[in-house]
């Protein structure tokens, strides 16, 4: 296992790692589809974004994170918080709006956090969740816990304010915190072509003085590799880094994208640069698993998904007398 | 100061009585940091913080960048995570540049996340006009977060309170806002040593009346009991109360005044329309304090104009004791 020429992640982690990580991957891809099918179904309210295409970012960037380190998340969140050690029926349970769910049914889609996991949530805002994450990292340099957290954004936010400010506070104070950009080449339907000034995201890392690393984000070894760097180095108390994952949404940004801003050919493409094959690909050439050991487990994980559903699906729902419950702590309307 | 002064008692300015319950804090919980643009060395632009931070350090008593929004979402997102912040904005206008996160994340992340955390979180807003700053250093702003469910708005009014309502907002699971007049940091009055809390949501009658009731905020209560005493000498009792919250309200103490007195005059800095004054009158035409009016309510606020510079311009906008006297006056006697 020596040879430089093996991949960091055979090289790192031992064979049971790298087998739930490509089981989380496959979490992924199926909690998504099922929440896709759902939705086809008429059994969800509200919209979703759908991060199919993207799980090797998720997953190889939380490979060094125990539970009491905290990620940040986006709209895009639910790859995640599946990466973070979720429980699927509850995030199931959570987008159905059910009171099983990790938020009560009161936050849906977009606002699943798994706090017991170190997950403080997904975000609506675009930037939303980048200053947040830096209030985590100065907690855990004040109260000296030794936690870090990774603060998962889009190349949408890049181009937001609060991205500036939480990367140049978060570098002034040196705070344990990694910046993990998403960059899946569209803010909705605007290409960072036409909305950033640099090439790279990346780039930007050196206007705050901290590393800035660019992946390919579809590949697993990759992104673990770029992000275990950039934890240890914030966990060694050097400050933070920002490390961007090149990668590709193949569903559109909603429900009511008509992908009018990129051609069939280009989604192909970046299909046929599937993660989870990739990865899969990986591993049975490392002999970590065999090609019936991936089947099984890609069945595996399909009845996992099944069962939350159905979790989800017997889960009560909340009722309309506790609709405005948790505005407050003490309870008390305002 | 209208109240009585036990001898005993020493008096503080509000802003040094601030400053005492910061350093109370600090000094008996480790969770507690301030933040907030130049409260370091420098003492604060209204010199509040002062000299916390020799005595706590500058990991304590921390001066951000100028980036509010930025700043205001460390603040939410530590609070989430074990520290106490009291984060300080230099004038109350600069907390639009931070709308996004006290409106968006602060007050919701608790009900989005269905109870899973809560944001202990206590934001300073220096506030209001009077100081020749002009249209964007001189707003009254406090009804904007009053119209947002999830965060509590404070206008405390007196030295012992601004001590008394900090050291409870920090004891609140929940997103406290304060908003200081900042002519009011000047003021002194008596404060009681040591540790204690005065409660939010509970107005102050501050003069007991019965001809009509004047419910003010902040500034307006000291303008509200100089028009008081005024009035009594020609023979009208009016009562006074402090709202000091206006999220959540006190709504008993409000109609048992106006119940006594069947005369309702609300004095407010902020822009009157849609602002603290209809909420307040509203409250009452909801209730059965209704049946006891014997005149119309009026509201007397802000100006629909932004805060001008000169400084008669600058009086003109926002109410003032002859205004209050008037309006008193008028209702007092039946010619409305």
């Amino acid at each position: 296992m020596s040879d430089p020429n093996t991949p960091y992640a055979i090289r790192t982690y031992d064979a049971e790692t790298l087998k739930d990580a490509l089981r989380k991957m496959f979490l992924i891809r199926k909690f998504e589809e099922g929440a896709e099918d759902s939705y086809t179904r008429g059994l969800i309210h509200g919209t979703m974004h759908l991060s199919i295409g993207q799980e090797a970012s998720a997953v190889g960037s939380c490979m060094s994170l125990s539970d009491a380190d905290k990620i940040t998340s986006t709209h895009r969140g639910h790859g995640h918080c599946v990466a973070k050690g979720a429980d699927l029926g509850r995030m199931f349970a959570e987008f159905f709006g059910k009171e099983d769910g990790y938020c009560r049914g009161r936050g849906g889609s977009m606002h699943i956090a798994d706090v017991e996991k170190g997950n403080l949530g997904a975000n609506g805002i675009v930037g939303g969740g980048l200053p947040i994450a830096v209030g985590a990292a100065l907690s855990a340099k004040r109260l000296g816990t030794g936690a870090v957290t990774v603060c998962f954004f889009g190349d949408g936010a890049n181009n937001e304010g609060a991205f500036h400010e939480a990367l140049n506070m978060a570098a002034v104070w040196k705070l344990p915190v990694v910046f993990v950009c998403e960059n899946n080449r569209y803010g909705m339907s605007t290409s960072t072509e036409k909305s950033t000034a640099v090439k790279h995201i990346a780039d930007r890392a050196s206007a705050y003085n901290m590393p800035g690393t660019t992946v390919d984000g579809n590949d697993f070894s990759a992104v673990a590799e770029a992000v275990d760097t950039a934890v240890a180095h914030a966990r060694a108390g050097n400050g933070p880094s920002l490390v961007e994952n090149l990668t590709y949404r193949w569903r559109g940004h909603s429900k009511s994208d008509r992908n009018r801003y990129r051609t069939k050919e280009e989604i192909s493409d970046w299909m046929a640069r599937d993660p989870i094959l990739h990865m899969s690909a990986l591993l049975v050439e490392h002999k970590v698993m065999s090609e019936a050991d991936v089947a099984a487990l890609e069945t595996e994980t399909a009845q996992v998904i099944q069962d939350a559903i159905a979790f989800a699906n017997a889960s009560p729902a909340p009722t309309a007398a506790e609709a405005t419950r948790f505005v407050y702590t003490d309870g008390e309307a305002a | 100061m209208n109240m009585q002064n036990a001898p005993d008692i020493r008096e503080l300015s509000y802003a040094e009585a601030i400053r005492e319950a910061m350093d109370i804090a600090l000094g008996s919980d480790e969770r507690v940091v301030l933040m907030g643009e130049d409260i370091g060395v420098y003492g604060g632009a209204f010199q509040v913080t002062g000299d916390l931070i020799d005595k706590y350090g500058p990991d304590r008593v921390m001066d951000t960048p100028i980036s509010e929004l930025g700043g205001a979402g460390v603040a939410v997102g530590a609070a989430m995570t074990g520290l106490r912040p009291i984060f300080e904005f230099q004038f109350s206008d600069f907390a639009t540049l931070a709308m996004e996160q006290i409106v968006n994340q602060a007050a919701k992340i608790r009900f989005m996340l269905g109870g899973a955390v809560s944001v202990p979180l206590v934001m300073r807003f220096p506030a209001g006009s009077g100081t020749g700053a002009a249209a964007q250093h001189s707003q009254s702003i406090e009804a904007w977060l009053g119209h947002v469910p999830g965060l509590k708005v404070i206008q405390p009014s007196t030295p012992e309170d601004a001590k008394g309502m900090l050291l409870a907002a920090l004891e609140d699971p929940d997103p406290v806002m304060i908003f200081e007049h900042k002519i009011l940091y000047k003021m002194r009055g008596p404060v009681p040593e040591g540790h204690y809390t005065t409660p939010i949501g509970k107005a102050a009658v501050r003069r007991e009346g019965k001809d009509l009731t004047i419910v003010a905020t902040s500034l307006m209560v000291h303008k509200a009991l100089a028009a008081a005493d005024d009035l009594a000498q020609n023979g009208i009792d009016a009562e006074v109360i402090d709202l000091r919250t206006i999220r959540p309200m006190d709504r008993d103490t409000v109609l048992a005044s106006v119940r006594k007195t069947g005369r309702l005059i609300c004095v407010y800095e902020g822009v009157k329309t849609l602002g603290v004054g209809a909420e307040i009158s509203a409250m009452v035409a909801e209730s059965d304090a209704f049946d006891y009016l014997d005149a119309p309510i009026i509201r007397l606020g802000g100006a629909e104009s932004p805060i001008p510079y000169n400084p008669e311009l600058e009086k003109a906008v926002v109410p003032q004791v002859p205004d209050i006297l008037n309006a008193a006056t008028e209702l007092a006697q039946g010619r409305l």
